[in-house]
């Protein structure tokens, strides 16, 4: 035991005092809140990144003269010329694509200097058929402002009962929650298993294996090494939900302190303005701020203990059944090109259930499929992290926990009558049908 | 001190060893000599509870041999290793305490091995920036830090430069003084014939040979003697007490490889040359290992 303890003790000390470990752990969070804010920002301003695109319409029929809305990106230019001619003069003068709107029924087509994009046919789709909608509801003499009014737009609150009592169901919450637990417990699965290969295989390539297996057993100096790495792991989370609680806290604190100096600055302009329809304008600007809380509220309802609690559990056990796995193919190869053919069949569980998550169970969390997924050993720790958010069954979540626990001892018993057949084996290319022959050997 | 009985080891395809029996005593320096693949990897590795013999036991100072013992036997392997990323000082504590001494204890003596072999000032350097010399002597200081008993040495000089191999070996030899028990294993027989107090011989998973080393040679002497002189070699042959196996000439002198007739002692050799030529050097011509191990094996495939 005490053997143990010195093999993990060495196994974390050495990789969290690597420059790299410190690194990563610092950056990282930095660079997740980076790149949030630049997809985020990007998402924003799509529009005015896209190039403005000039469109010359044809319009032979004369119903759309004049009734094609420009957006952001296209401009419609009208043009009284002969199609014919237009065609060959359209480039030249600085047009990206013609609109030719035929007098019968022809199709009207878009011609284009080059393919043009999806948006743009999109576009100028929809500003057609606005057009061509307006014109028809004014024939039939419909008030476009009745319509407006009848296509309001309806939202429902999601409720769920628990205890007796109504909540929030905060669906949406739930959602951001599983998809982020899945996609945090799938990276760590492959890059701390992957880190435990690499160990192994170290020790194999280094021949130190042969000094240490002499004083303990190749049993011991597996489980030291997924224990240490998966130490590491755990470090470099705990620092991590440290320092984006630290971070969010700061930015939380600035907004909030933004949200105080406007707020004088909004009674004096009510105050100068003491006109209603201002008013209304400024709580509307008003308005994020009240989503933002409202996010905020619906996080503080989740059960954060109980969820952090599994999300652990997971993640320390996802990691221990892959950890042994990889532990074994690190000890079946001489170098880490030759552990091709042995670590796809290992992702491939962790690959699927990461790709069905994200599509199957987020939305269909008490599926059949989704339930079985969350009890199988090699797939429940990112799907059942996917149902938590979602509320599962107590009898489910213990079941899946226990088979879990059981799957890491079958596992980490097979790895390691592999492991300590192939630590000592080098210069043999190692094939399924050995790993079973070394699985077969006795003490 | 080890006794080792009829051990069979089996792999998949060959066998490794096949029925090996053999004593080696406290205080004994003791080589398990052998061409490659003969076995004596996988002997040693049953010795050091890295693999199980499929057959046979082993006792440990009379007692069947445990991991309760481990802590009492050092192991240098033929393939040397230590981790490339860490420093050597904090590597041979590691070692040490994986052996079960008290990081303050293996401080205080890997203090002084470091002193002893001149490598203190490299207490703090990573492996892979010292050179190999170096991290053989760390490997060395890793090997017998937590005092074993018995020291178990697998190919020990290969890799050692000259120097360093002679430092190495006088250091091996000084704890057997102080009554380590080794044992060397070696496919280079010459390498450690003239250390060795005892030895067995093995081929092709079997033990062919053992004993103590003068025995083992006495019993292969065959009335060999090797003459040196000056002067012509035209004697007359008839009445010589011996017959020449073979003659050359070197710059000053001429050889002679001859063998006594039965009976005959070689001081009548001696006396039979002393009239006719002056001696330069006379010597009876003992089998090295090698030789031995040539003809016991050339006996077996005969027999």
């Amino acid at each position: 035991m005490n053997k143990i303890l010195l093999i993990i003790q060495r196994e974390y000390l050495s990789r969290v005092k690597k420059k790299s470990f410190i690194v990563l752990t610092f950056l990282v969070p930095f660079l997740f809140i980076g790149m949030i804010a630049l997809v985020g920002f990007i998402a924003l301003k799509s529009k005015d990144l896209e190039d403005e695109k000039k469109v010359q319409v044809i319009d032979e029929s004369g119903l759309y003269k004049n009734q094609l809305r420009d957006t952001k990106v296209i401009t419609f230019v009208y043009t009284d010329a002969n199609y014919e001619q237009a065609k060959t003069t359209f480039i030249k003068e600085g047009y990206n694509s013609l609109l030719h709107i035929p007098a019968g029924a022809g199709a009207i087509e878009l011609l284009s200097e080059k393919k043009p994009s999806a948006s743009t046919i999109e576009t100028v789709e929809s500003s057609l058929s606005h057009a061509a909608e307006a014109r028809r509801l004014a024939a039939a003499g419909i008030d476009t402002g009745v319509l407006a009014a009848a296509q309001k737009r309806i939202e429902i609150k999601a409720k769920q009962i628990k205890d007796g009592e109504e909540q929030d169901a905060q669906t949406y919450t739930a959602y951001a929650i599983g998809l982020l637990s899945g996609l945090l417990i799938y990276m760590c699965l492959l890059i701390y298993g992957t880190q435990v290969m690499r160990g192994v295989i170290e020790e194999k390539v280094s021949r130190i294996i042969e000094v240490v297996i002499s004083s303990v057993k190749p049993m011991q100096l597996m489980l030291g090494k997924i224990i240490g790495v998966g130490l590491v792991g755990l470090t470099q989370f705990i620092l991590w939900i440290v320092m984006s609680v630290v971070l969010s806290g700061g930015a939380a604190m600035i907004m909030e302190k933004k949200a105080m100096d406007t707020v004088p600055q909004l009674e004096q302009v009510q105050r100068m303005a003491g006109n209603k329809e201002e008013l209304k304008q400024l709580k509307k600007l008003q308005q994020p701020d009240g989503a933002a809380a409202e996010i905020m509220k619906s996080i503080e309802n989740i059960p954060v203990t109980y969820t952090i609690c599994c999300f652990l559990f997971y993640f320390l056990f996802g990691y221990f059944i892959y950890s042994a796995l990889f532990a074994a193919v690190g000890s079946a190869v001489d170098n880490e090109t030759e552990t091709q053919q042995f670590i796809l069949p290992i992702t491939l569980p962790i690959i699927f259930t990461f790709m069905l998550s994200q599509s199957f169970i987020i939305n269909n969390p008490d599926s059949s499929l989704s339930v079985w997924l969350s009890m199988i050993p090699l797939t429940s720790p990112i799907a059942m992290m996917m149902r938590i958010p979602f509320g599962v069954p107590w009898w489910q979540l213990a079941a899946s926990m226990i088979l879990l626990v059981l799957g890491f001892v079958f596992t980490a018993w097979a790895a390691a009558r592999i492991y300590r057949v192939g630590i000592l084996m080098y210069g043999k290319k190692a094939s399924y049908k050995e790993l079973i022959k070394w699985f077969m050997y006795k003490d | 001190m080890i006794s080792i009985q009829n051990i069979v080891k089996q792999y998949a395809g060959h066998r490794a060893l096949s029925d090996v029996s053999m004593d080696i005593k406290k205080g004994q320096v003791f080589g398990l000599l052998g061409p490659n693949g003969a076995g004596k990897t996988s002997l040693i590795r049953i010795l050091n509870l890295i693999t199980a013999p499929d057959g046979g036991s082993i006792t440990f100072d009379g007692e069947p041999l445990t991991r309760r013992h481990i802590e009492r036997i050092g192991y240098m392997p033929e393939e040397r290793g230590l981790y490339k990323k860490m420093e050597i000082g904090e590597q041979v504590l590691y070692l040490a305490q994986l052996k079960g001494i008290e990081r303050r204890e293996a401080l205080r003596r890997a203090k002084m091995w470091f002193d002893k072999l001149e490598i203190q000032a490299w207490w703090h350097k990573k492996i892979e920036d010292l050179s190999k010399g170096m991290q053989q002597k760390a490997q060395f200081v890793a090997t017998v830090l937590h005092e074993p008993e018995l020291l178990i040495l697998d190919e020990p000089f290969s890799g050692f430069d000259p120097v360093n191999a002679d430092i190495i070996k006088n250091e091996i030899l000084e704890l057997n003084r102080k009554g380590t028990t080794i044992i060397f294993s070696t496919h280079r027989m010459e390498s450690v014939e003239e250390l060795c107090d005892s030895i067995a011989l093995l081929n092709l998973s079997r033990k062919i040979l053992d004993g103590g080393v003068k025995q083992i040679k006495n019993s292969y002497r065959n009335g060999t003697y090797m003459l040196e002189y000056e002067g012509s070699a035209d004697w007359d042959l008839t009445l010589a007490p011996f017959e020449v196996l073979s003659t050359d000439t070197l710059e000053e002198t001429n050889r002679m490889k001859l063998k006594m007739k039965p009976g005959k002692p070689q001081n009548e050799a001696l006396q039979f040359v002393l009239p006719k030529a002056s001696i330069r050097h006379f010597e009876e011509v003992v089998p090295t290992m090698n030789e031995i191990f040539i003809s016991t094996v050339n006996k077996q495939v005969v027999s």
